[in-house]
């Protein structure tokens, strides 16, 4: 399977992927350093061991195609191309934040990027992004929206109508969950009385794919297939990709003390690290270049973040309503 | 003051201890919510019930609130008395049809022959960039629907009191905790009591003016009136306790004594409870007496995470006295008190992520 995939993915593709897996782990290790400093007053959910399911969609989106996630979105928003400096400085709590230091963490937006904010009440933005896919229908250029979560979002209501509703216009959008196995602390065996997500989603007739193994390769690949069938009028897709959050369901820290899960239970996603892979897949020289441009990139968003001022008090008024 | 049988307990302490002593009173007590089990237990608040009482009594579900609140109505029909926790209120908003369609209105209704006897715990916010979705305090939407009750205690002692009153109550009952005083202690009685709905208390004496305040802001009030009374001004706190059934008897007795009344909602004041205090004042005759009515809350802003301007959207001990201060003194110069010395310990304490 793999060398078929391999074919289809030139040197320059395999550059793009580890250019934004490395640009999300780099950034999501450093705010993790950053945070005890508390200069990043915010929640923050990091995507650390997850980066690869973003990534790996995103390469098959366009700029115009639209994307919208969750609290854990820094991953998204890296990979759709949201703005380094402006990510950062939102962390900070500055005025040139993406927010104007409105969202923080979990709010992250670039919409010069088609990336459509997120959500921190779980579920909330499932049936947000059918809306916007109704819009991209009607408009007809082949635009897709894909819509991202985890696997206890499945369990709010709201993520059935949808996919109902999804279903019956046949909207141009494809659903991601990453499924990390975990909601907080509490694992799947507790909260699903089925495991197998993908028949309860065919059931609405909507086409499913799955990805066990945290392959980016075999991501890029169905996520591909599924957004040519959305392009092509098919109705909703829907992407499962098995995955393992490394660090905290919030915080910077790892919580392996906490007795709910073993780091031996972690090991083997660690051992399948997507992002050592991909440079594994590169000329040293190349990689090298990469990293230290990708150093220079987050050292350039602190020193942004850093001077850019704090809001004055009168911003606290602004935006309340539109004009 | 300690009296006998009292000790110091912790706000979260006092909660687990009211839930822990009605599950043990009475087994139709149960107890769920999502991550009701996992080691943080809803900040200790329901640590070890699992373990006491087995998994049928104390569970953590499934993200699934409005469902799981359906749930709770159901079994509380059949005799149960559930106590559904959520770590956010903003996440009632999940809840609101069952509780406001189907909670509330049961009872009548049916003309008395069902009963809903259900308490919804959830927590409030404020601070470290938990932005728009996470800081909400909504108990004033509650308090508008007839048939649920609204409890915000703001100590350890009620917050055991009525936590029990509340589950023996036979209505819904919002429970309002703010995540700021779960870390703060008071003198709590061991054995088991009640705090009852309808019941406000004055929690300092004065002459000067009437402070209400309501959940988080009855600390922030009395640091104001410490503040004040350094500059002569002797304020009376009255905190509410029970927002609905609502106690206007104190704060009138109150008012029409001191002359002046401030109440400060730890939420916004449009539609709110700070209105909710005034309209009653008004109708009671209070202004036709001459006496001075003001309000503050939440800016009239969605709640940003920038600590510059987090910071503005609440109000605090400084801008609580400062505003005292110019109702008590219109015809003086302004005053504020110094900002180090207007900070709460238990809150500047406070640190993220969560
Ligand atoms: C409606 C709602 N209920 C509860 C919460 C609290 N909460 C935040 S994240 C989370 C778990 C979500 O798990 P999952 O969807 O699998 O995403 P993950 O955090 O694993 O990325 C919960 C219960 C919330 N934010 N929104």
């Amino acid at each position: 399977m793999e060398k078929t995939r391999q074919s289809t993915l030139s040197s320059d593709d395999y550059r793009r992927l580890y250019e934004s897996l490395q640009r999300i782990r780099c950034v999501e290790e450093r705010i993790a350093e950053i945070y005890p400093s508390d200069k990043i007053k915010s929640p923050i959910h990091l995507s650390i061991g997850q980066e690869a399911i973003s990534v790996g969609i995103c390469d098959n989106l366009n700029r115009d195609d639209v994307v919208v996630g969750t609290y854990r979105g820094h991953a998204l928003y890296l990979a759709k191309g949201g703005n380094l400096n402006q990510f950062m400085a939102e962390l900070f709590g500055k005025t040139d934040g993406c927010a104007r230091g409105k969202g923080g963490s979990m709010h992250m937006i670039d919409m010069s990027h088609n990336i459509l904010g997120s959500s921190a009440v779980v579920s909330t933005h499932i049936p947000v992004a059918m809306g916007y896919a109704w819009r991209l229908k009607q408009q007809a250029k082949g635009q897709v929206i894909a819509c991202f979560f985890g696997d206890g979002a499945t369990e709010e209501g709201v993520f059935y109508e949808t996919l109902n509703f999804a279903s019956l216009h046949k909207l141009p959008i494809l659903f991601v969950c990453e499924n990390n196995g975990l909601a907080i602390h509490a694992s799947i065996e507790k909260r699903w009385s089925q495991r197998n997500l993908l028949s309860k989603v065919a059931g609405f007739g909507i086409e499913t794919a799955a990805v066990t193994g945290m392959d980016i390769l075999e991501i890029h690949h169905k996520a591909g297939a599924a957004i040519e069938k959305l392009r092509s009028g098919s109705g909703p897709q829907f992407l499962e990709c098995h995955t393992y959050r490394w660090r905290q369901h919030v915080g910077p820290n790892e919580d392996f003390d906490a007795g709910y899960r073993t780091r031996d239970e972690m090991a083997p996603w660690v051992a399948n690290d997507q992002v050592a892979r991909i440079a594994k897949k590169l000329d040293e020289g190349v990689r090298a270049q990469i990293d230290s441009q990708i150093t220079g990139e987050i050292e350039c968003a602190e020193r942004f973040a850093e001077d850019s001022p704090f809001p004055k008090t009168q911003e606290l008024w602004e935006y309340v309503y539109a004009d | 003051m300690p009296t006998n049988g009292h000790r110091l307990l912790g706000y979260a302490g006092a909660l687990l201890e009211a839930v822990d002593q009605e599950m043990a009173r009475d087994e139709n007590v149960i107890t769920f919510g999502i991550d009701l089990d996992d080691h943080i237990a809803i900040h200790g608040t329901t640590q070890g019930l699992q373990e006491k009482y087995g998994k049928d009594r104390a569970f953590s579900t499934p993200l699934s609130e409005d469902a799981m609140t359906g749930f709770a109505v159901g079994a509380a029909m059949a005799g149960m008395r559930p106590v559904h926790v959520h770590i956010r209120q903003d996440f009632l908003l999940l809840c609101m049809n069952q509780l406001i369609n189907m909670a509330a209105k049961t009872h009548y209704m049916y003309g008395g022959q069902l009963k809903v006897p259900l308490v919804e715990r959830a927590s409030i916010g404020k601070s470290w960039g938990q932005g728009a979705q996470h800081s909400q305090a909504l108990y004033s939407l509650f308090a508008h629907i007839p048939g649920l009750k609204v409890v915000a205690p703001s100590n350890a002692y009620d917050a055991k009191g009525c936590l029990i009153a509340a589950i023996r109550d036979n209505n819904p009952v919002i429970f309002v905790e703010h995540r700021l005083l779960y870390y703060t202690e008071a003198y709590v009685p061991t054995g088991s009591f009640e705090v009852e709905p309808g019941t406000a208390r004055v929690c300092a004496e004065g002459n000067d003016l009437t402070l209400v305040g309501i959940s988080n802001m009855v600390p922030e009030c009395l640091r104001a009136r410490e503040l004040l009374a350094e500059q002569g001004i002797h304020v009376e706190v009255i905190d509410p306790i029970w927002l609905k059934p609502l106690d206007m008897a104190t704060i009138l007795m109150s008012a029409q004594k001191t002359g002046q009344l401030l109440v400060v909602d730890n939420a916004w004041t449009a539609c709110g409870m700070s209105a909710e205090i005034l309209a009653c004042a008004a109708e009671s005759g209070l202004t036709s007496s001459g006496i001075g009515m003001a309000r503050m809350g939440f800016a009239p802003t969605t709640c940003p995470t920038s600590p510059s301007i987090e910071d503005a959207f609440y109000p605090n001990p400084g801008s609580i006295a400062a505003k005292i201060y110019s109702m008590v003194h219109p015809d003086k110069p302004p005053w504020q008190p110094d900002p180090d010395r207007a900070k709460l310990t238990y809150q500047s304490s406070f640190k993220g992520p969560f």
